[in-house]
């Protein structure tokens, strides 16, 4: 990564006109322990350098002292907004490597609850990116309608936000029974919400004139960093893992995707908010269509995958999250790996942000959307 | 009379003491109103942050402060108290004696203004200065030094780019709300508060009606200038940490806390004297000539605090509404728009005046009843004024539009794009599911 020079020699402020400000890791708003070191010029950022790993727990190394089974709550502390997407995507590869069916019932509770997950991360992502602009009231809207989500998920899984959600093979228990009451009622209520928080950012002159044009980043540039998700779909560029390389249920779903035109802050901004409608649309589909059965594919005592090495990604809130998996046939894994999506996209920061103001390095980093246990795992 | 007996006996009791009568008018009773007026207004501006968290509060789908006293009414006393008994703690390399004064200044450039502001009739006024109006502003553009000592004097680089910024700031929204009240001066034709307050009396109408473009900016330019939202910059607590109080704790944090909220009231209650009447209010004089001559004052008194209260309000609401500005953004409303627009409202107020005074006297028409006490018009001058002020406030924003209209933030809601939805084929699954 770039590295921003820092005078070592004793340099007073009236020396040179540039300003070296250290953000983080303890500032309200980058999100968690990020640290960002600004080098300024008045308040014009001239460069820019990222230094993570304040959160850094080794949930790699962890995971090749785990058996495979143990090694899912970890994955829920990974992006702990997105705990239930994280939990999928190594139960899903896991179950790939095996070869295992999974129920269909299993498949569509499973799309139903990450897309649930998703609409909360986007709801925490709206209300902290709005605070950090400045409109605070959102942020408590916001979270109301997270709260509803919540509830849904401490029903079913006895935990609200690392909720280990899923088993190999399936899940730990069927769907709870006032599942389809609680979930139809959030679906619809939930559009009636968002059109409120359009109601106070979308249109509003001071919101418009601090996202349109900030943190622009082309499609080009977009997939050489290889960002993915709502940062790379603002951008422009068609791509979602749930349509190009299906998983869960996703195959049998009608949605679109929105694509941004210019890849603002705005753009990601209005992205975001259609992909929450998006997601409200493929859950009000599966629920109609839930079928009937078992939850639960049949298991082998201990879960040991064939040796060789798998690959798969989902879709997370945050963007591409994958799981690169080696294993030597015994019941722990020989090495895993994990695609975080903050990380990479944290990388468009130092691009997104050059040439703007403090204020806007602020608003950038709110708009990638990062979360810091993923990016240091 | 008997309500409010208690005065005049104790003025008996003064004089009693052997104390001189010019001594007693001249120092012993301004110091009890200053002594009311300080108590007065630290309750007001302590039970502002009370409504703010409550007004904050409904407006979020929450209950604000619940549990000290009965639906919360004793929080301010309480974190009063806490604050009082936090450590006062002062950074290692900060400078000792500047980090130590700046609160004191903030705060007493907050208080010391309240000296005119003009509650009420009579004994509700501290000092009738002449040029009331100008020490006004005077003394609250003194509150920005304390903002940019207690910023440098932090050793903190969020404190000093918090001071900046303010100091950038306060400086650019001074001109632009300092000519926005020359609108309203050309009317009351005095700078003395109480001369303006009564200026609106013998007039019968809010300046509020003649110059409703001079108001707007007025409000807009003291809600920058007293460093709120939309344009809390110098303590953007999300880019800025706390900007310029960073470093601060305990009381002497809660002493910046006060001032911040005492300089919003003195800006409510300046707006109140200047465009909503003061303490006039329609009828209340019916107890001055039925004779209850204290009554009156405390109603009257009751009425500034209400009014000056709903310009509080509109506040709050700002707050917990809208985004915040840039910096450059700020700027660019300060000089672009605000100091502009006050420019084009004060030739446009003496457009309407002289046209006015013109009308005087032509083919038999009346429109200027005295000049003795402000601008005193008949019912037609009023009119034609009331419609100059309507017409001024489109006059001013076309005239706007043309000056801004290339500006990169002039057509945003044009440069709005909507995103487009797209539905791309499905490709092969990675899991294929049971069948």
């Amino acid at each position: 990564m770039h590295q921003v020079e820092i005078a070592t020699t004793q340099e007073t402020l009236l020396d040179s006109p540039e300003m070296v400000l250290n953000m983080g890791p303890q500032h309200p708003s980058t999100h968690g322990v990020l640290r960002v070191v600004l080098k300024l010029d008045g308040e014009t950022v001239i460069d820019l350098d990222c230094d993570i790993g304040y959160l850094h727990r080794g949930m790699e190394k962890i995971a090749e002292n785990r058996m495979y089974t143990q090694i899912a709550p970890y994955w829920d502390r990974l992006d702990y907004i997105a705990a239930v997407s994280n939990g999928l995507v190594w139960v899903e590869t896991v179950e790939q490597m095996m070869g295992l069916p999974v129920p269909p019932r299993a498949h569509y509770l499973r799309t139903i609850l990450t897309e649930l997950n998703r609409i909360a991360s986007h709801l925490l992502w709206l209300a902290t990116h709005a605070l950090d602009i400045g409109a605070v009231t959102v942020l408590l809207w916001a979270l109301r309608e997270r709260e509803e989500i919540l509830k849904i998920f401490e029903r079913q899984f006895g935990a609200r936000l690392t909720c280990h959600a899923w088993r190999v093979g399936g899940m730990p228990n069927d769907a709870y029974d006032d599942f389809n009451k609680d979930v139809r009622q959030f679906v619809n209520n939930f559009p009636k919400r968002l059109d409120e928080y359009e109601t106070v950012l979308s249109e509003n002159r001071i919101w418009l004139s601090r996202t349109v044009g900030i943190g622009v980043i082309s499609a080009e540039d977009a997939i050489a960093i290889g960002l993915s998700g709502p940062a790379l779909r603002g951008s422009g560029v068609p791509w979602d893992v749930r349509k190009s390389r299906p998983y869960a249920a996703y195959a049998d779903m009608d949605f679109d995707i929105p694509l941004g035109e210019n890849g603002d802050t705005y753009d990601r901004y209005l992205v975001r908010l259609e992909e929450m409608r998006q997601s409200r649309r493929i859950i009000d589909q599966a629920l109609e269509n839930l079928p009937d059965g078992p939850v639960n594919a049949k298991l082998p005592k201990v879960v040991k995958p064939p040796v060789g090495d798998y690959y798969h990604t989902i879709e997370a809130p945050k963007g591409e999250i994958g799981c690169y998996i080696v294993s030597d046939g015994t019941a722990h894994p020989w090495r895993v790996r994990v695609r975080p999506p903050s990380f990479i996209n944290l990388q468009a920061l130092r691009q997104m942000c050059i040439g703007h103001l403090v204020a806007d390095v602020v608003a950038i980093i709110g708009t990638l959307d990062i979360v810091l246990g993923e990016i240091d795992r | 009379m008997f309500l409010f007996g208690p005065i005049d006996v104790l003025n008996d009791l003064l004089l009693k003491t052997g104390l001189s009568e010019d001594w007693i008018k001249f120092f012993v009773w301004p110091l009890i109103q200053i002594g009311l007026v300080v108590t007065l207004v630290a309750l007001w501006v302590a039970y502002a942050t009370y409504l703010e968290r409550k007004i904050s509060a409904f407006m979020q789908a929450r209950l604000g402060p619940m549990r000290v006293g009965p639906w919360g009414l004793l929080q301010p006393i309480a974190d009063g108290l806490k604050l009082l008994t936090k450590e006062d703690f002062i950074p290692e390399n900060a400078d000792r004696w500047i980090f130590f004064f700046a609160p004191y200044i903030a705060v007493a450039s907050a208080f010391i203004v309240f000296s005119v502001i003009p509650f009420g009739p009579d004994w509700a006024v501290i000092a009738d200065v002449n040029i009331g109006l100008l020490l006004v502003l005077a003394v609250s553009s003194v509150g920005v030094l304390a903002l940019i000592l207690a910023g440098w004097s932090s050793n903190s680089k969020y404190a000093l780019l918090g001071g900046l910024r303010s100091s950038a700031q306060m400086v650019s929204y001074e001109v632009a709300m300092g000519l926005s009240l020359i609108g309203a001066l050309m009317f009351a034709r005095t700078l003395s508060m109480s001369g303006i307050v009564a200026a609106q009396g013998s007039d019968s109408i809010w300046y509020i009606v003649y110059q409703p473009a001079g108001f707007l900016l007025f409000l807009i330019s003291g809600i920058a200038e007293n460093n709120r939202a939309p344009f809390d910059l110098p303590e953007a607590e999300s880019e800025l940490v706390a900007g310029f109080h960073t470093e601060y704790s305990g009381m002497r944090w809660s002493l910046f806390f006060m001032a911040e909220y005492a300089a919003m009231v003195v800006v409510a209650a300046v707006a109140t004297t200047v465009y909503l009447g003061g303490w006039y209010f329609p009828f209340v004089n019916r107890l001055q000539t039925s004779g209850h001559h204290n009554l009156y004052v405390v109603v009257s008194l009751l009425v500034f605090l209400v009014k000056a209260s709903i310009i509080l309000y509109i506040y709050f609401w700002l707050r917990w509404t809208l985004p915040r500005f840039r910096y450059d953004q700020l700027m660019d409303i300060g000089w672009k728009w605000l100091i502009p627009s006050a420019l084009i409202n004060i030739v446009l107020s003496a457009f309407a005046i002289f046209v006015v005074q013109a009308l005087n006297g032509w083919r038999g028409i009346t429109t200027i009843d005295t000049l003795d006490r402000g601008l005193n018009m008949t019912k037609s001058g009023k009119g034609i004024m009331i419609a100059f002020g309507i017409v001024g406030v489109f006059i001013t924003a076309a005239l706007l539009a043309r000056i801004n209209w290339r500006s990169r933030d002039f057509n945003l809601k044009v440069q709005r794009r909507n995103i487009k939805l797209v539905n791309v084929p499905k490709g092969k699954p990675a899991v294929q599911a049971e069948s």
